[in-house]
């Protein structure tokens, strides 16, 4: 693997082409664990496996190309200021690995900590968001409350005159949340984790789990011949439910389509990322200088990749309420990507009645910004074949025992 | 957006309908007799299948009645709508 530097860099602009960053490998017969799922989640599971646990001698399978699914359709909003200890824990946790991230994979994810604030338009917004900016001060995670006349300051072409449609009340703003480069991500952790060995095997759907007479795990059947193995982490977001059933365990898990635009590109004008949760509206600006808007979910459950184009109309009728200048931008593509939703609006991570069989899911709407602490903790989980402490809360047995992780306010995108 | 036919009023945009998530999903008939897990599947394990798949809807801001219907997850092709109380045709 080349190892990027500003010198690497130079001696390449003279010349030669650039190697490929992974290797594309032919499967081998049996691994000691295979990750289903090439988004930035089951990357960054098999990337851990193999630095932090010792485990090498495994496989990434996907049916599709490598970040070809969530990773590379979501808005990159970064944040840890979620509601309740158990949720801070682990969205700080890969907050601090953001931190560090580019340095870890030596390769440049753009992690961008602009800031991202949080608009409240009506006196629920208010009160939930300091309830959540008193609970973030007592887990130590930055998180503070800013008047109209601050958040105008943030952000100058937001509206928050009186007269609006919209109303500014308030906003909430972590300063060390911001955006970071999707793809990079999705790069990184595969260039990081094929040097240490690990097979990335794309497009090669799984049609089935393997299970012995004992009922655990023995391998994977996919659309090009089984892989036996003794441990499957199931990284799947959208389609958790259908890899799951294949091997008869039924998931708290419904699909969703979830929409995001972008525009044509313009001048940098946003400083910061702004989320307005009430009227649906997710805005910044992506390096390229395109405005990257995150719409809504569709209300019935689909895996089409396409939403219906009422729900980015109501979008786009709330920004251009909200930055009235942006009003004659066009866009430029619109897409749709499956976001599989728990019923309490918080991730699964960990182990299934399954032996052998783990899952990582349920991250929703906002999956993204937890990319480096879900594989970190569910690399954990299965080298270990018990919960990681931070992904312990998050067990699916918490259906069963009535532990819910109620996000549903802080979760943002509404359902 | 889905063209949604409602049992009792014929073809309507989807904007006039409620989404009610999957249907047949049956309350057990005596909640304190039966195990968490039970409980919990009723409650919150959906099937949730790429395919065709049998939900509610409810026509909200039409003659506000619930009603079944069969749809395709991976084309959003309504397959039949039927009224409650009557078992998924084949």
């Amino acid at each position: 693997m080349v190892h990027f530097s500003a010198w690497s860099l130079l001696r390449r602009a003279f010349g030669g082409a650039w190697p490929e960053q992974w290797r594309s490998p032919e499967p081998r017969d049996a691994y000691d664990a295979v990750i289903v799922g090439a988004g930035g989640h089951g990357l960054a599971t098999a990337y851990y496996l193999a630095s932090e646990h010792g485990m090498r001698n495994i496989a990434v399978i996907d049916k599709g190309w490598l970040g070809g699914g969530n990773t590379g359709r979501n808005t990159t909003i970064i944040r840890s200021n979620y509601l309740w200890d158990e949720s801070a824990a682990i969205y700080e946790h890969a907050l601090k690995l953001w931190e560090g991230l580019s340095r870890a994979l030596n390769y440049n994810v753009m992690y961008s900590p602009r800031g991202v604030m949080m608009l409240a338009h009506n006196h629920h917004d208010v009160q939930v968001f300091r309830r959540h900016v008193h609970a973030n001060r007592l887990q130590g995670i930055d998180n503070e409350w800013l008047t109209p006349g601050q958040a105008k300051a943030m952000c100058p072409p937001l509206e928050v005159g009186s007269t609006s449609r919209y109303p500014v009340l308030g906003a909430a703003l972590q300063r060390r949340g911001g955006v970071a480069r999707h793809d990079a991500v999705a790069w990184g952790y595969a260039r990081a984790a094929s040097a240490l060995g690990v097979d990335i095997i794309q497009n090669r759907a799984v049609t089935g789990i393997a299970r012995g007479t004992d009922g655990a795990v023995t391998g994977v059947e996919t659309t090009r011949g089984s892989i036996r193995t003794r441990k499957v982490g199931v990284v799947a977001a959208g389609h958790t439910s259908v890899i799951m059933a294949m091997a008869g365990v039924r998931m708290p898990l419904e699909s969703f389509p979830l929409q995001a635009l972008v525009s044509e590109p313009v001048k940098p004008a946003m400083p910061l990322v702004v989320m307005s949760n009430t009227v649906h509206a997710y805005i910044s600006q992506s390096d390229k200088g395109e405005l990257v808007i995150g719409a809504g979910t569709d209300s019935y459950t689909s895996y089409s990749q396409a939403g219906g184009p009422h729900i980015a109309t109501q979008t786009l009728e709330a920004i251009c309420e909200l930055f009235p200048s942006f009003r004659r931008l066009r866009m430029l593509r619109n897409w749709g990507g499956i976001v599989d939703c728990t019923p309490d609006r918080s991730p699964i991570i960990g182990l299934t009645p399954v032996p052998g069989l783990f899952v990582n899911c349920g991250w929703g709407t906002g999956g993204f910004k937890a990319t480096p602490g879900s594989g970190h903790v569910f690399a954990a989980t299965i080298a270990r074949g018990e919960p990681h402490p931070i992904a312990a809360p998050f067990s699916l047995d918490r259906f069963r025992g009535g532990r819910l992780i109620d996000e549903a306010a802080a979760a943002a995108v509404s359902h | 957006m889905l063209l949604i036919p409602c049992p009792w009023c014929g073809p309507r945009p989807e904007n006039e309908f409620h989404h009610g998530g999957e249907a047949h999903i049956a309350r057990p008939a005596d909640p304190a007799a039966v195990s968490d897990s039970v409980w919990a599947d009723f409650l919150y394990h959906r099937t949730n299948p790429q395919g065709p798949y049998a939900e509610r809807w409810r026509h909200q801001y039409g003659c506000g009645r619930f009603f079944n219907c069969v749809r395709d997850t991976a084309t959003d092709k309504i397959v039949v709508t039927y009224k409650p109380g009557e078992a998924r045709p084949e």
